[in-house]
């Protein structure tokens, strides 16, 4: 079995292919690639992201693996991260391009009248550390992981789905869907691959989810 | 509030080894910076950071080596620090897998290195560390302090950390010079002066000797992360006893 991690010129991606590559064990090989066949023949794909929304979608727009991507996510088991999963709603308010719009609804900013906690206390944007994730659907890459786990987030924009796909939610303050499933895709907002045992887990159930 | 305060071990790293200061006088090698790092994380450390102490600027591509061996095996974020002057340096280090680069000095001498590297990277890798110490008796005025404290800038604390936030910095890590390897604690009024004015995360460093401090410096200091060397190297706690302290205290952390 082949994962293919896809590299459209968006930052470090030195961990994602080396936690996938831990997981992986000797059930698939692990590769970083810019090559639209090598996406085509994958297994899995997984379509990380990290920076600014409107400079992903031009990368992944130069890069000419928009076709490919969503090849893959019509049909493999495919995982998107951060702003790779920002990626896959329809518009961002961090810019004016539009994005694959695989999923109904927007990515929004956390508006700042509202980052105040229960105690007075300013809330800082971004919103970086380890948060609670709370299953609001049981999906199979959330087993054997517990409800309430910390994952590791650092974002300033959030997704706000228009359709009923949201399978985890996270709160700063307000509840907010931090990991979204519909069919063979899933898409989350922290980073498994820097949430120690727990990301290591959701990577390990993916490399052995067969997208149902 | 669900998200966590973070604990943050601080490694000081030099031809490829993890090294501790002794009494002020020497450093004593304290061993390979992986198991280190795993040791940290097995304990529940919420990130690491590394710290660039090599001198000279030989050798600097032993740090990058560093990196990549520990990203590859520890998975919780990694910032590095020391030395870095223009923005193919930080380029560098988060190509070896950091996830965070800290700028402290070039921040003084060239911010437009901050702000160019935040916009190619985004905010969320651009670290400022800031070195502060008070200029007044009543400890109500701080200023900006260079290459280890030594050169003083005549900048002002608080503007500069709202500057580097301007600037595109994702967060401040910020030092106490003037507790910085004292054990007495953080300078919480300027800890707290800073992370009330940005809206971005505070790292409080400088000055922790026991439990009480790491959590004084969340709730007198509003700090948004707590990092520490000595307290850990020495073996005189764990990061999961300091956990401990901080929920005991009714701070939230990751345990």
């Amino acid at each position: 079995m082949k994962i293919a991690i896809v590299d459209y010129g968006m930052g470090n991606l030195h961990s994602v292919v080396k936690s996938m590559e831990l997981v992986a064990e000797n059930h698939a090989s692990v590769v970083l690639t810019a090559d639209a066949s090598v996406i085509d023949a994958a297994d899995k794909v997984v379509f990380p992201g990290q920076g600014a929304m409107p400079d992903c979608m031009a990368h992944l727009e130069e890069s000419g693996l928009i076709a490919s991507v969503r090849r893959a996510a019509a049909e493999k088991p495919f995982l998107g991260i951060c702003v790779g999963a920002q990626l896959m709603f329809e518009q961002s308010a961090e810019g004016p391009t539009a994005s694959l719009g695989i999923f109904k609804g927007e990515v929004v900013r956390f508006p700042p009248e509202q980052m105040v906690d229960a105690q007075g206390q300013k809330l800082k944007v971004p919103h970086m550390g380890w948060n609670e994730m709370f299953i609001t659907r049981a999906h199979p890459l959330w087993h054997g992981i517990a409800d309430g786990e910390r994952f590791y987030f650092v974002h300033s924009y959030h997704f706000m789905p228009a359709e009923d796909i949201t399978v985890v939610e996270s709160a700063y303050p307000y509840r907010f869907a931090a990991a979204v499933a519909r069919d063979n895709i899933f898409a989350i907002q922290c980073h498994p691959e820097k949430s120690s045992t727990a990301g290591l887990k959701l990577l390990q159930n993916f490399v052995h989810w067969n997208g149902n | 509030m669900p998200l966590a305060k973070r604990i943050i071990p601080c490694l000081d790293v030099t031809a490829g080894r993890v090294v501790k200061g002794v009494n002020f006088v020497g450093l004593r090698d304290a061993g390979d910076p992986v198991e280190i790092a795993k040791k940290y994380n097995d304990q529940g450390a919420d990130e690491l950071t590394f710290l660039d102490i090599t001198a000279s600027s030989d050798n600097r591509d032993v740090i990058l080596h560093v990196i990549e061996a520990v990203a590859s095996q520890v998975f919780i974020p990694l910032t590095v620090g020391g030395g870095v002057r223009q923005v193919a340096d930080v380029r560098r280090l988060l190509n070896a897998g950091a996830d965070k680069v800290s700028i402290n000095t070039t921040a003084v001498t060239n911010p437009d290195v901050v702000r160019d590297a935040a916009a190619k990277f985004g905010s969320q890798a651009i670290v400022v560390a800031i070195d502060a110490k008070a200029v007044n008796a009543d400890n109500t005025r701080w200023e900006i302090f260079t290459h280890g404290g030594r050169n003083a800038t005549g900048l002002d604390a608080v503007e500069w950390a709202l500057k580097m936030q301007d600037y595109g910095a994702g967060e401040i890590l910020l030092t106490s010079m003037d507790r910085d390897g004292t054990k007495i604690g953080f300078n919480l009024p300027l800890t707290r002066a800073i992370s009330d004015a940005v809206n971005i995360p505070v790292i409080a460093s400088g000055g922790v000797g026991n439990l009480q401090h790491l959590v004084d410096g969340v709730k007198e200091g509003h700090a948004d992360a707590v990092l520490a060397a000595s307290i850990f190297h020495f073996g005189e706690y764990t990061v999961r006893e300091a956990k401990e302290a901080m929920r005991a205290a009714g701070i939230e952390v990751r345990l």
